[in-house]
C-alpha cells in the first residue's frame, strides 16, 4: 500500500524501532508490532475506552491516534505499571475491591486513572467519576471499581 | 465436609481475592486478539448490506488482484459444508431455518456473511473487502414480528415455531373471573456487548490431523460436539481452546457462521486464520436478544387472587435459528409464572423470523422479559383492584408451606419444581431494611412539593444449574500442586477462584496452591461450560465430590504409612495429621502422591496416583429467587431518569465467595439499567440497522448505574445440590426493568405508563406530554 516509515516508540522505558504504515492505529502498532498486547481495543472508535494509554503522561485513545504520530514520545501502558513484582497502588486497590471481572476494560481504567491521579493528586470524587464516566465496563457495574481508584488516590496522596 | 477446625485461606464463604486477577492487571491477559500464530492469515466477512434480498452475483475478481491476498470465498467455495446446527442436537422441525456459515442464494439481514476474504495481513483483508461487489434483488422487509408472517424460502413461513404451555382451563377461569386486567407491553431489542469483540483462530496440525480452534468461550465442549457433526471430523481431532474472556452474557461463545469459517479455512488454505470482529459488525452480526411483545391478561378474583394467565407473544427471532433453536421462547412461556401461585396458565409464543439479526439468549433470557410482563401485569391488577401493590404480590406468593412447588411447565427439558425458600419473608426481610414505608412517606411529600418521585418493585424466581450432569478430575503431583480439571468455562465471573474454593474445603489446603483448568477440550472429555448459571452449581459440586473422593484416598494411604486410622486424621495446609495432635507426625499431600505412583511398593492394591474423577447428576434446575426496589426520579423537562436508590434481595442458598456473588449482582443490574433505560437496536422500515457504533447504542457509563444495597441471604440451601448451591449469575439483571417501570409509573403519577423498554428521554417525554404533564 503506502511506504513505511521508521519510528521510534519508548513503550514503558524500552525504545522499539519499528517500520510503520502511516494509517496503522498506535494501537495496532502497540499490540502487533511492539508485542504489548494488555492494551485492548473494545469499540476502535474512541468510545469505550479500553484503549487508554499514556502519551507523555496524558491519557490518549490509541485507537484514535496513528502510530506514526507517537514517534518519538514517551508512551505508557498497563505493562509498565508495576515496579517489578510490586503492584501499583491502582492495581493493588483493583485486585482487593474486586474492580474487575473479565479484566478486559481493566488497563483502559487502570491507565485513565493514573494519568488522572498524576496530574491531580487531590482530585474530588466528583470530579473522578467524571473522568472515570469517559471509559465503559460491562462487567462489574462501576462501584467497585470507584471504589478501587478512590482507595489508590488517598493510598498515593499520602505516599507523596 | 472438611473437618478440618484450623481455617486456611479461600474456603467455601470466604470473600477471598480472585486467582484471575494478576495477569489481567499486568496486561498479561490472553484473549484470543493477543493469540499468533507463525503464517497466519487474518479473515474479513464481506456482509450484506440488504436487509431481505436474492443474491444475483458475487465479483470478487478485484479483490482477488490484490497484492496480499489469498483467497476469497462465497458459499460456493464451501457447498459441503452445511448450515449451523443447533447446541442441543439436531432438530427437523427446525433445521429449515438455519444459517449457513456465507449465505446461500439469500442475504437475510443487514449483517448476513456472503464472502470471506483471506489475506496476509488484516489492513490488507479489510482493503480487498471493500472491493467485492455483491448485487441483490431485494425482497420484502419483515421487520415486526406481530405482522403478518411472509414466506420462507417457498418451504414455510416466517412463523418458524409455536411454542405453548400452560396448565388448567382458561376459559371457565376467565368466564367466571371478577376482574379481568388486560396489558400490551414491549421488551426492545438489544443484547449482551462484551467490551471484547469475538474473535475465532482456526489452525490446522497436519503433523498430528488435528483441527484446533481457538477463542473458544462458554460452551466449547458443545461447539466441539457441533463442529465434528458439521465437518466429520473425530472428537480426538478437533479441539477447542478458552483463553481469557472479556465478558460472556449468553451471547459470547456461541457456535457462529466465522467459527467455522476459520476452521473450514484452516484445514483448505492449510495455514492458520485468524479473525477479529470490530465492534460494527459485532453489533450487527452477534446475537441480539430479548425483542418480545406481549399481550397478556389475568383473571382476578375479588379479593385479589389472580386465579389465571393468559399469555399470547410475539418473539422477535431476526433472520434465522441460530444454535438455541426454541430456548428462549421455552424459558420465556416455562418462567413467566415467577413466584406467584397461578393456578391456571397458558402461554402462547409466536416465534417469528424477520430480516433482523439473529436473536439468541442474553443473560437472564426469557426470565428478564417475563419478569418485566408479570411484573408490569402486577401492577395493573392493583390498580385495577385498588390495592397496595405489594398486599397484591404478597395474597398470590406461592407460601414456604407449598414447597417444593411444581407446575406442569418445561423450562429447557426440566419440570419446574420451586426449590424450598419462602418468598414472602425475604420480602419481609428486604421492605425492613429499605424501610418502605417510611420511603413512602417520605416520596409522597416530594411529590406533594412538586418532585416526581416514586418507588416500585420487582418480585422474581430465576433458574440456575441446569443438568443434567458434570464431572471434574483432580491430579495431586508429588510436590502437593493440584490441579483440577473441568469441562466449565470461565468469562469473567470468576470460575476458577470459585472452583479452587471449592477444592480446598476437602483438600485441605491453600486455594492458591490449586490450578483451575476449564474450557480445554483436549484435557476432559465432557463440559457443560458457563452458561444457564450453572458453572458453580454443577461443575463446582463435582469438584467438591472429587475432592473428597481424592481427600478419602489420601487419608486411606497416609494412614497406612502413618500406622493409624483414617478417620483420625485430617489435612491442614496441605498436611496430613493426626486430628488431635496437628504437631505429631505428619505427610505432606506430595508424599502421599509420590507414594501412589504406579511403580511405588507403598501403594498396595490402590488404583495408582492421587487422582480422583466423579460426576454429579442434578435431578431438577435450583431455583433460586429474590426482588428488586428501585427509587427514581424523572426530569420532566429532559425526560431523564435518575435512578436515587437500588435495593436487591437474594437468597443464594449457599455463597462460596460473597464478594463475587455481589460483583455477578451489581454488574448484572448494570445491565439491566441499561436494558430498562437506555440500550436499543432500531432498524429503519428497509431493515437498515441504526445502532452499529457506542455513539448510537448506549452502554451505562457510572453515571448512570446505581450502587445498589444487596441483601443476600442464606437462608435456603436447594435442595438440589448437597452443598445447597443456587446460581448468582443472572439475579442483579432479571428484576431490574420491573423495577424501573415501577418506580417511573409512581413517579409521574400515571398507573402503567411504561409499556414498552427501554424508557429512553424520547419515550417518557411523550408519555408526559399525552398525559398533560
Amino acid at each position: 500500500m503506502s511506504d513505511k516509515k521508521d519510528i521510534t516508540l519508548t513503550i514503558n522505558g524500552r525504545d522499539h524501532n519499528v517500520s510503520v504504515d502511516p494509517r496503522w492505529t498506535l494501537a495496532d502498532v502497540i499490540r502487533d508490532h511492539c508485542g504489548q498486547t494488555g492494551t485492548h481495543l473494545g469499540c476502535e472508535h474512541g468510545i469505550c475506552g479500553a484503549c487508554t494509554i499514556l502519551v507523555d503522561d496524558s491519557p490518549v485513545r490509541s485507537c484514535l491516534m496513528f502510530g506514526i504520530q507517537a514517534d518519538g514520545k514517551k508512551i505508557r501502558t498497563v505493562e509498565g505499571l508495576a515496579n517489578g513484582d510490586e503492584y501499583h497502588p491502582l492495581q493493588k486497590a483493583f485486585i482487593e475491591n474486586h474492580a474487575l471481572q473479565c479484566g478486559y476494560c481493566t488497563p483502559g481504567f487502570l491507565m485513565l486513572a493514573t494519568g488522572i491521579l498524576e496530574a491531580q493528586p487531590d482530585i474530588s470524587d466528583d470530579d473522578l467519576n467524571d473522568v472515570l464516566s469517559s471509559n465503559l465496563c460491562r462487567c462489574t457495574g462501576y462501584a467497585n471499581i470507584i471504589k478501587a481508584v478512590r482507595i489508590a488516590r488517598d493510598e498515593m496522596k499520602a505516599a507523596s | 465436609m472438611a473437618t478440618a477446625t484450623n481455617r486456611m485461606l479461600g474456603h467455601l464463604g470466604d470473600s477471598v481475592e480472585r486467582l484471575e486477577d494478576p495477569p489481567l492487571v499486568t496486561g498479561k491477559g490472553r484473549f484470543v486478539g493477543d493469540i499468533n500464530f507463525p503464517d497466519q492469515l487474518h479473515m474479513r466477512i464481506v456482509r450484506s448490506d440488504h436487509a431481505h434480498g436474492k443474491i444475483i452475483s458475487v465479483d470478487t475478481s478485484a479483490a482477488e488482484a490484490v497484492p496480499g491476498v489469498v483467497a476469497v470465498w462465497t458459499t460456493e467455495n464451501i457447498d459441503d459444508v452445511p448450515p449451523i446446527d443447533f447446541r442441543e442436537g439436531s432438530d427437523p422441525t427446525l433445521a429449515l431455518f438455519r444459517q449457513y456459515p456465507l449465505a446461500r442464494e439469500l442475504v437475510r439481514y443487514v449483517g448476513d456473511p456472503v464472502v470471506a476474504v483471506f489475506a496476509e495481513d488484516p489492513y490488507t483483508a479489510e482493503d480487498a473487502a471493500e472491493l467485492v461487489v455483491i448485487e441483490i434483488e431485494p425482497l420484502p422487509v419483515l421487520i415486526n414480528a406481530d405482522d403478518p408472517p411472509q414466506d420462507f424460502k417457498g418451504q414455510a413461513t416466517t412463523e418458524a415455531a409455536i411454542v405453548e404451555q400452560g396448565y388448567g382451563d382458561i376459559d371457565t377461569t376467565f368466564a367466571n373471573a371478577f376482574k379481568v386486567v388486560e396489558i400490551d407491553v414491549k421488551v426492545s431489542r438489544h443484547t449482551g456487548v462484551p467490551m471484547e469483540c469475538r474473535g475465532a483462530i482456526g489452525r490446522y496440525d497436519e503433523a498430528r490431523d488435528v483441527l484446533e480452534m481457538y477463542g473458544a468461550a462458554k460452551v466449547p465442549h458443545r461447539n466441539r460436539d457441533t463442529l465434528c457433526r458439521m465437518l466429520n471430523r473425530p472428537a480426538s481431532g478437533l479441539h477447542l481452546f478458552e483463553g481469557h474472556t472479556g465478558g460472556g452474557f449468553g451471547i459470547r461463545g456461541e457456535l457462529y457462521p466465522e467459527d467455522v469459517l476459520v476452521c473450514v479455512a484452516a484445514m483448505r488454505l492449510r495455514r492458520p486464520v485468524k479473525w477479529i470482529e470490530d465492534r460494527r459488525e459485532h453489533l450487527m452480526a452477534a446475537n441480539h436478544s430479548r425483542q418480545q411483545r406481549h399481550i397478556i391478561r389475568a383473571a382476578v378474583a375479588e379479593d385479589g387472587e389472580v386465579v389465571g394467565l393468559d399469555d399470547e407473544l410475539y418473539l422477535d427471532q431476526g433472520g434465522y435459528i441460530r444454535t438455541h433453536g426454541t430456548r428462549v421462547a421455552n424459558m420465556t412461556t416455562g418462567t413467566l409464572p415467577g413466584p406467584y401461585r397461578f393456578p391456571v396458565y397458558r402461554s402462547i409464543c409466536h416465534f417469528r423470523l424477520t430480516n433482523k439479526t439473529p436473536a439468541a439468549t442474553y443473560r437472564s433470557p426469557g426470565r428478564c422479559e417475563s419478569t418485566f410482563v408479570r411484573e408490569r401485569l402486577m401492577d395493573a391488577v392493583a390498580v385495577a383492584m385498588d390495592m397496595d401493590p405489594i398486599a397484591l404480590r404478597r395474597r398470590n406468593l406461592i407460601s414456604l408451606e407449598e414447597m417444593p412447588y411444581g407446575r406442569a411447565l418445561d423450562v429447557l427439558g426440566d419440570s419446574v419444581e420451586h426449590d424450598p425458600g419462602d418468598y414472602a419473608g425475604l420480602l419481609d426481610q428486604g421492605l425492613a431494611q429499605i424501610g418502605w414505608d417510611d420511603l413512602q412517606k417520605k416520596l409522597a411529600k416530594r411529590r406533594a412539593n412538586g418532585e416526581m418521585v416514586g418507588a416500585g418493585i420487582s418480585m422474581f424466581f430465576e433458574k440456575s444449574g441446569l443438568g443434567p450432569s458434570d464431572g471434574a478430575k483432580i491430579f495431586v503431583d508429588n510436590e502437593g500442586f493440584i490441579e483440577v480439571v473441568t469441562g466449565g468455562a470461565s468469562i469473567g465471573q470468576g470460575f476458577e477462584t470459585a472452583m479452587a474454593q471449592i477444592a480446598a474445603e476437602d483438600l485441605g489446603t491453600d486455594y492458591r496452591r490449586i490450578r483451575v483448568v476449564h474450557g480445554q477440550t483436549n484435557r476432559i472429555d465432557y463440559g457443560v461450560g458457563a452458561h444457564a448459571s450453572r458453572a458453580t452449581v454443577l461443575t463446582g459440586t463435582a469438584v467438591s465430590l472429587t475432592a473428597q473422593a481424592v481427600r478419602a484416598k489420601a487419608l486411606d494411604m497416609a494412614a497406612e504409612l502413618l500406622q493409624t486410622s483414617a478417620d483420625s486424621l485430617t489435612i491442614t495446609d496441605g498436611v496430613v495429621h493426626a486430628k488431635d495432635n496437628p504437631t505429631g507426625p505428619s505427610l505432606t499431600l506430595g508424599e502421599i502422591a509420590e507414594a501412589l505412583i504406579p511403580t511405588s511398593k507403598l501403594r498396595g492394591d490402590r488404583e495408582p496416583y492421587l487422582k480422583g474423577e466423579e460426576w454429579f447428576h442434578i435431578e431438577h434446575q435450583t431455583y433460586p429467587y429474590g426482588h428488586h426496589i428501585a427509587v427514581v426520579k424523572v426530569d420532566p423537562d429532559t425526560g431523564g431518569v435518575e435512578i436515587e436508590k437500588y435495593f436487591i434481595a437474594y437468597d443464594i442458598g449457599r455463597a462460596i465467595n460473597p464478594m463475587m456473588i455481589e460483583g455477578q449482582l451489581v454488574g448484572g443490574l448494570a445491565q439491566g439499567v441499561g436494558g430498562a433505560l437506555f440500550e436499543e437496536f432500531t432498524y429503519s422500515e428497509t431493515g437498515d440497522p441504526q445502532a452499529v457504533t457506542f455513539a448510537d447504542y448506549l452502554i451505562p457509563t457510572l453515571q448512570e448505574v446505581p450502587d445498589p444495597e444487596i441483601l443476600l441471604t442464606e437462608d435456603f440451601p436447594s435442595i438440589r445440590t448437597p452443598l445447597g448451591i443456587k446460581g448468582a449469575g443472572e439475579a442483579g439483571i432479571t428484576g431490574a426493568a420491573g423495577a424501573i417501570a415501577s418506580a417511573i409509573d409512581n413517579a409521574i403519577g400515571i398507573p402503567g405508563a411504561v409499556t414498552e423498554t427501554p424508557v429512553s428521554p424520547q419515550r417518557l417525554k411523550k408519555i408526559l406530554s399525552e398525559h398533560g404533564k
